[in-house]
């Protein structure tokens, strides 16, 4: 089974930035970038999946720079086989990625797609389903635990109320959430063999997509410092400030 | 409790900027390295040294080793699940020969990810350190045959190694030793004596252990030229490669020491144990010597890491520390105080650490790019240089940046206040564990005399004069550089100081040897505040290269510490010329009975 993975590159999620002075968007200049952590997550259950049997081809693709090359060399230091870099700069939004991946997956047939169910960066949480629309593929999102059988995959979903489990028809979207696994560290021998890993080139028209944004920043801002809290002397007194002060009761 | 995030942008900085690594890609070992791949394993390599190697500093050093009554070893909790993930990683394999497994990458590739292991945790990094020394041993002076039995698995860190020199009487005079072997008739030795100090000398980190024991064969000259090399397996080596028979080695105690807690420092004791020779009888010391320069350099490199480590920490809590008001008026006024960072004497602390890390670091690579031409270049004047500079540099190194480190380690501990002294904050460790780089693998007394009583004579000076060109023709490249002139002066002015006192050593420390003696510590860092002040030249214009006249927050930060190094910190060197210029004066004045 060949499984595709998109990986996405971000901000290193350790740092933190500051807001343009125009407020157009964060200042991302000389600052480290990596890859999305649940794109990470993503990575390593394609691999576990394949160490297990189940796959036999892991293709990583990345949309984004040129250097986003380095996130799909990751990716395939983690033991991904082959990669698939689309070339755009500037920003690319969840739609156009998403028809990007289309076209991807046309090409590849793969019967599972797992994807990171958001990116650190803008936190969209949209591609996965807007992908899974795109395909008419059914969809698995926030994955807790996955098991493919034949041509089943079964996911475990983090939902509000606890677990849901659903089975999904092969092909199908998953995207995963943060506990599905804890990623490895690439080794040594497998970054070394990475670099003799192909990855193709291509271009967002190879696909047929338009990456011209459809949405329009009006202004990014820091979020608001924090105020200071009060301390409340008794439950019938937080009750009270809830229900009258907060109106959230 | 410090955390730790690896300095990657700097090692690539002296690889890509100053260094220019990638000029010597036609070359073996750098061809396999390209400049991007090698900040990917970096990059990969930081990750395991700060989740899962820092972690373990603090427990390692709470916990200790423990031995039991049968002289086997525990290591600290936690050791033994990391050393296995070292080894799945193929992190050992690094720098090694690709015949025997290794990735093959280059000298000045391996020291960055050393470094990053040395700031996590240096106690931990001390077990597969010490399997290197054993490697390097083995790959250069044993026989085939034992090139094929012990290198693979030193190369993954299935098995450890270890160096067994000091003995209870015997340390910096090796000539003394006692420890002695028995010709078997079969090829092999009977080892019998105790070795003191052995750093990994018995653990549970991995199924077998390769000691390597200097040891006089029975009958061979006293003194120095009696010394042989051998190798002493925990478990003897069957022809299979399996495991054979304990072998007659076993740890007798743990030594009790101030820091690297979480390393085993053994006393050993060899009864009738079965060793191989490894070169020729009696030439067992200058096997070590040859090991011993990238050793030292490696010594050298820890005094730069705990530096590194403590400043990191000591960064986060002045930024986070909050006390008094800044002298000019205060700076977060809706605070109840200011950060600490805006007093003066802190920032004086962490510039002078910051530059001097940083300074030693690019001293660090640059020599150790010339330890990589001395093995690869095809040119034999680049590989004479390079030689020339191995030699020379490595008391340096060693000697200057360990006692700098541990001056820097305390003045982290400084910026703490009281907490500094308190262990829950983790200072106290950095500086007891940089305490022993001073002392180690030739006390830096030791280093001081090798710099004066043999490297720098060596070939009539060859060594040092080469340095010096090397330096006039860098001050004439850019003596017409406006904005490098504070540094070009500063160059040229501490080269000068250096000059005189290498004049000085040539003209009063030959007709009277205590002379020498007396001046080799002020002289060493004379020499090693010079190199920093080239370093510092050199990554200042690598800066102003890279910035190409617009603001770039990381190339001005650079200028600003290296403006700061010859401002602030270079000044010591006039002091360490004056000193040594005295000579064996007042040092040697009293007479010994006086004391």
């Amino acid at each position: 089974m060949k499984v595709l993975v998109p990986v996405k590159r971000v901000l290193d999620y350790n740092l933190k930035v500051k807001v343009k002075s125009d407020q157009s968007g964060v200042d991302l200049s000389n600052l480290k970038m990596a890859m999305n952590p649940f794109c990470e997550i993503a990575v390593e259950e394609a691999v576990r999946l394949k160490e297990k049997g189940v796959v036999t081809e892991i293709v990583a693709v990345s949309i984004g720079p040129e250097q986003a090359q380095e996130t799909i060399r990751t990716a395939l230091a983690m033991g991904a086989d082959r990669g698939i870099l689309v070339k755009v700069d500037g920003d690319v939004e969840p739609l156009a990625v998403a028809k990007i991946l289309k076209g991807i997956v046309e090409a590849e047939s793969p019967q599972l797609v797992i994807l990171g169910k958001q990116a650190i960066d803008d936190d969209a949480n949209q591609t996965g389903q807007m992908l899974a629309a795109l395909l008419g593929w059914p969809q698995g999102t926030f994955a807790f635990k996955i098991d493919v059988a034949s041509d089943k995959v079964t996911v475990t979903r983090e939902v509000d109320g606890g677990l849901q489990t659903v089975a999904l028809n092969l092909p199908a979207i998953v995207t995963t959430d943060l506990r599905l696994n804890e990623p490895r560290y690439a080794s040594l021998p497998n970054i070394m063999k990475a670099k003799k890993k192909p990855i193709d080139v291509k271009a967002a028209a190879d696909y047929g997509v338009d990456t011209a944004p459809r949405l329009k920043v009006l202004k990014v801002t820091e979020p608001p410092k924090r105020q200071g809290g009060v301390k409340v002397k008794t439950v019938a007194e937080l009750v009270d400030k809830l229900k009258n002060e907060a109106g959230v009761l | 409790m410090p955390t730790y995030k690896a300095p990657v942008r700097e090692f690539m900085f002296l690889y890509r900027n100053v260094l220019h690594v990638d000029r010597h890609s036609n070359l073996p070992a750098f061809a396999e390295a390209p400049l991007d791949l090698v900040e990917q394993i970096l990059g990969e390599g930081a990750k395991f040294c700060e989740n899962v190697l820092q972690p373990l500093n603090a427990v390692g050093d709470h916990e200790g080793c423990k031995r039991s009554p049968d002289g086997s070893v525990t290591t600290p909790t936690g050791f033994k699940d990391a050393y296995r993930q070292l080894v799945d990683g193929g992190w050992p394999a690094l720098g090694a020969d690709p015949v025997y497994g290794g990735q093959g990458l280059p000298h000045v590739v391996s020291l960055a990810w050393n470094e990053m292991v040395s700031s996590a945790n240096m106690a931990f990094g001390m077990y597969p350190g010490l399997s290197h020394g054993a490697y390097e041993a083995i790959h250069h002076h044993g026989s085939d045959a034992q090139k094929d039995m012990y290198l693979p698995k030193l190369v993954t860190g299935e098995w450890t190694g270890t160096m067994n020199l000091t003995e209870p009487h015997c340390g910096t005079d090796l000539g003394l030793l006692r420890t002695k072997a028995v010709p078997q008739g079969d090829g092999s030795y009977k080892i019998s004596g105790q070795k003191i100090f052995i750093s990994a000398g018995e653990h549970d980190l991995a199924e077998n252990i390769i000691h390597l024991v200097i040891a006089r064969i029975e009958g061979a000259p006293a003194g120095t030229k009696g010394i042989s090399l051998f190798i002493v397996p925990k478990f003897l080596v069957n022809a299979d490669g399996s495991l054979g028979a304990r072998n007659g080695v076993v740890c007798g105690k743990i030594e009790e020491k101030m820091g690297i807690h979480g390393n085993a420092t053994c006393v050993m004791q060899y009864e009738d144990a079965v060793g191989h020779l490894i070169g020729e009888p009696n030439k067992g010391l200058a096997v070590m010597f040859v090991m011993m320069n990238e050793a030292r350099l490696g010594v050298g490199l820890q005094g730069v890491a705990q530096a590194e480590g403590a400043y990191q920490a000591a960064l986060a809590f002045a930024k986070d520390r909050r006390q008094g008001r800044s002298l000019t008026g205060p700076k977060e006024p809706d605070q109840p105080a200011d950060s600490i960072l805006v007093h003066p004497d802190v920032r004086r602390m962490l510039m002078d650490i910051k530059s001097v890390t940083e300074g030693g670091r690019a001293f660090l690579f640059w020599t150790a790019l010339y330890g990589d031409l001395l093995h690869k270049s095809p040119d034999p004047a680049v590989r004479e240089k390079a030689g020339d500079y191995m030699a020379l540099m490595t008391p340096v190194l060693k000697g200057f940046l360990t006692d700098r480190g541990y001056a820097n380690a305390t003045n982290c501990q400084q910026i703490y206040g009281g907490h500094g002294y308190i262990e829950e904050w983790g200072m106290s460790q950095f500086v007891r564990d940089a305490r022993i780089a001073q002392i180690y693998e030739g006390a830096n007394g030791i280093q001081a005399l090798d710099l004066v009583g043999r490297k720098l004579a060596a070939n009539g000076g060859r060594a040092v004069f080469t340095f010096f060109n090397e330096i006039d023709a860098f001050i004439a490249d850019n003596a017409d550089d406006a904005q490098m002139k504070p540094f070009i002066d500063a160059l040229t002015s501490s080269k000068a100081q250096l000059q005189d006192g290498t004049m000085w050593l040539m003209q009063n420390g030959m007709s009277n040897f205590d002379n020498a003696g007396a001046a080799s510590h002020d002289y060493l860092h004379l020499f090693g505040l010079t190199a920093l002040t080239y370093m510092w030249a050199l990554m200042v214009k690598a800066s102003f290269d890279g910035k190409k006249g617009k603001p770039d927050p990381f190339f001005d930060a650079k200028i600003a510490v290296g403006r700061h190094y010859i401002d602030r910190v270079l000044p010591d060197a006039a002091a360490h010329l004056a000193k040594l210029k005295t000579g064996a004066g007042t040092v040697m004045a009293l007479p010994a009975d006086a004391f």
